[in-house]
């Protein structure tokens, strides 16, 4: 059975169906109770499971994440909910140096089941810090898993896979696609959905390999679909850390060629770390070098010219015919 | 689980009651002409004028957001107005009332609301720094100006305080309790202004504190009080007193404004999901403009006229936001990479020069993209 969902409701389904099936995980964070979270995504639960499972904390990230560690470390599984990217920061040194490493640390005594939910990415028309994309910050950081979801299918599972997951794991959503709605079959058992650390082929094609992420990827396939003059294939990268090379790989040695999107800016960006492992793992087979498409090394800027930093179908596309030109 | 562990009432400092009388207290002697008075009303009264259009401009589409400081004017316009030109103040994101009384322009911060600028205005013109939405963050910043104040000598009656404004949310935040510590052991010249207006978003007072929060200030060392956000004669008398004190070096202090934010979070915000109605009622009887009314009129310190001039005034302000506003320039899009460092930058320089060539493909194809 399926049922049509919203990217923003698939997580909160899932937020759901994995507190009913176990009691030890909590939801926690600014506003995620009888608001239901800024974006509605914690919408119900507060009502359904209580003020003790789903917590209003007070205005801390710092805190958010510190605290997390300690109910982790009593068993619990907390999810905590980052409300905005560039809110993130004040919990960075709970979370690099304590969060990420307390594991390896313990000589692998300690779990530490923490899922950092973070809306990220900009196209909604916000003030600032509520647009960026930090993604790479984490990706750098041992001890993290990093994924992030394009649908509405991968919000449902997959933010069930990262609280299943005895790794701190940073979920990533694509906050200006959380309107985005497509059927889920959410009668599936959990363990028959795709892995949570395999890239998905999302659009098959044969002369170049477009690999996109998050809210990239609807645009990687808007992209794939107007280039009438190549056939593009479309590589949902879905997990950021670790990245699933064999995907990324084999379909380059099939194409000879690769660009990759992303929102953040491109220096030391996830396409930079892309390009390089492709570069040694394919070179005898790629026809041009790796392009990378994404956003300028410099501050999100305002609203109004966020369409211009942002990469649109035009950038993407314009990428693609960069690597045709060599 | 006990959400207080106070056993007494705190303390209120109140110089106009909610029904328009005066009352004097000890520690704070009001000196204030009539005109001066009238000035405040005026100040109050423009800057609610300001923040209903700027609520209206967002709803025309015409700003990305608003963060309405309704109900929080006599918290702003008191403070504000109890600075000295030589004074900085440090604002969080909803301190129009401040803006105003520093002389910031409407347009300027209708600006960074409709999305053309990250920043609007010159903190140096007008001894107002910029906006912060990472809570917590200016209160740091404020401490640290202050040290520098401190360090140029530049204390004393001719010399500079400085003030910092935040919510009760902010409070817990680590930023504004390593502000509180820095402010303590230098003893800087920092007034803490926290407007606490019931509520973060969502959030009660209950989910940041268990005690009244000018009571924090005390485990850190320095004064706290508790003053009526909503009377703006108390708001001036106790930040005079508090900036006074900073001045003549007996370091930090925190003013407590119990006030009431009368709207939605910002315009994002549907406050019906989280909040009574009853509440907002029980607060539009303390309403901040009201009182300073009743007082001006009852004793005889205002007539009829002079209302009518401020309402025309404000009438002509909303007016003058609505043209200013939509006359707004779009910035270009290279603007995306001006100013991102204050000396050269060759990786910018040539990103931006790409930039400017991927725009140009487009003209003549496409007259938009070459903007
Ligand atoms: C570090 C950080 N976390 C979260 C937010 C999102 N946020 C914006 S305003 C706000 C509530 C602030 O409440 P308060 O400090 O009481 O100020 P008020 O908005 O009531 O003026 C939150 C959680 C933020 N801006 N910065
Ligand atoms: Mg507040």
């Amino acid at each position: 059975m399926t049922t049509k969902l919203t990217i923003g409701k698939a997580i909160n389904e899932g937020l759901r169906r994995a507190m009913e099936d176990d009691p030890k995980v909590l939801v926690m964070g600014e506003d995620v109770g009888r608001l239901g979270g800024v974006f509605r995504v914690t919408d119900g639960l507060h009502k359904d499971f209580g003020a003790d499972r789903v917590i209003d904390t007070p205005l801390a990230e710092s805190g958010i994440i510190g605290t997390a560690i300690g109910l982790a470390l009593r068993g619990y599984r907390p999810v905590c909910e980052i409300q905005f990217d560039g809110f993130f920061f004040p919990a960075t040194n709970q979370t690099f140096t304590q969060l990420a490493k307390m594991h390896q640390r313990s000589g692998g005594r300690l779990r530490l089941p923490v899922v950092l939910r973070i809306p990220y990415g900009g196209g909604i028309g916000a003030v600032e810090h509520h647009s960026e994309s930090p993604e790479a910050y984490f990706a750098h950081t041992a001890g993290l898993r990093v994924v992030t979801v394009a649908n509405p299918e991968d919000a449902y599972w997959m933010v069930q896979q990262a609280i299943a997951c005895d790794d701190p794991v940073v979920f990533f959503e694509p906050k200006r696609r959380y309107w985005d709605k497509a059927d889920v079959d959410t009668t599936r058992s959990l363990t028959s959905a795709a892995p949570m650390g395999a890239a998905r082929i999302a659009r098959p094609g044969q002369d170049v390999t477009l690999v996109a992420y998050g809210p990239m990827v609807k645009t990687a396939l808007q992209a794939a679909e107007a280039d009438t003059d190549h056939s593009v294939e479309v590589i949902d990268l879905r997990s950021l850390s670790p990245i699933d090379y064999d995907t990324v790989c084999s379909s380059v040695r099939r194409t000879g060629r690769l660009v990759v999107a992303h929102e953040a800016p491109v220096s030391s960006g996830l396409g930079a770390e892309i390009a390089a492992r492709v570069t040694e793992e394919c070179f005898y087979h790629l026809e041009a070098p790796v392009v990378r498409v994404g956003g300028f090394d410099t501050p999100y800027p305002p609203s109004r010219l966020e369409e211009h930093y942002l990469p649109d179908l035009d950038r993407v596309l314009d990428g693609v015919d960069r690597t045709f030109a060599f | 689980m006990p959400v207080t562990t106070s056993h007494e009432e705190p303390e209120l400092i109140q110089l106009l009651t909610p029904e328009g009388e005066f009352k004097e207290h000890p520690d704070y002697p009001l000196d204030i002409s009539a005109e001066e008075m009238r000035g405040l009303y005026r100040d109050l009264a423009l800057v609610r004028r300001l923040d209903t259009e700027a609520v209206a401009l967002q709803r025309q589409g015409e700003l990305g957001l608003w963060a309405s400081l309704l109900g929080q004017e006599a918290a702003q316009v008191g403070s504000g107005r109890a600075l000295r030109p030589n004074d900085m103040a440090f604002p969080s994101y909803r301190e129009h009332g401040v803006a105003w009384c520093r002389g910031v322009a409407p347009k300027d911060l209708l600006a960074l609301f409709r999305g053309v600028t990250n920043g609007g205005w010159n903190p140096d013109d007008h001894g107002f720094h910029l906006y912060t939405i990472v809570i917590g963050t200016q209160a740091l910043h404020a401490t640290g100006y202050a040290m520098g104040i401190q360090r140029d000598g530049a204390l004393g009656e001719d010399g500079s305080a400085v003030i910092v404004y935040f919510g009760d949310g902010a409070t817990s935040q680590g930023d504004t309790n390593e502000a509180f510590v820095y402010a303590a052991v230098n003893n800087a010249p920092v007034v803490f202004f926290c407007q606490n207006n019931q509520w973060a978003i969502s959030e009660p007072l209950e989910r940041q504190s268990r005690v009244p929060l000018y009571r924090r200030a005390e485990g850190f060392g320095f004064p706290g009080v508790r003053v009526d956000g909503n009377d703006v004669l108390a708001c001036l008398a106790v930040t005079r007193a508090a900036l006074h004190n900073a001045r003549e070096g007996q370091g930090p202090s925190l003013i407590e404004a119990f006030t009431y934010r009368m709207g939605a979070h910002t315009t994002s915000d549907d406050p019906t999901r989280y909040r009574m109605s009853a509440e907002l009622e029980e607060w539009k009887a303390k309403d901040p403009l009201l009182r300073l009314h009743t007082f001006l009129t009852r004793n005889g310190l205002a007539d009829e006229a002079f209302f009518a001039a401020v309402e025309e005034e404000a009438g002509r302000l909303g007016e003058r936001i609505r043209t200013e506003c939509r006359a707004l320039p779009d910035p270009a899009p290279l603007d995306i990479f001006h100013e991102v460092y204050a000396e050269p930058h060759h990786h910018i320089d040539r990103q931006r020069a790409e930039f400017a060539d991927y725009l140009a493909s487009f003209e003549g194809a496409d007259a938009e993209g070459g903007r």
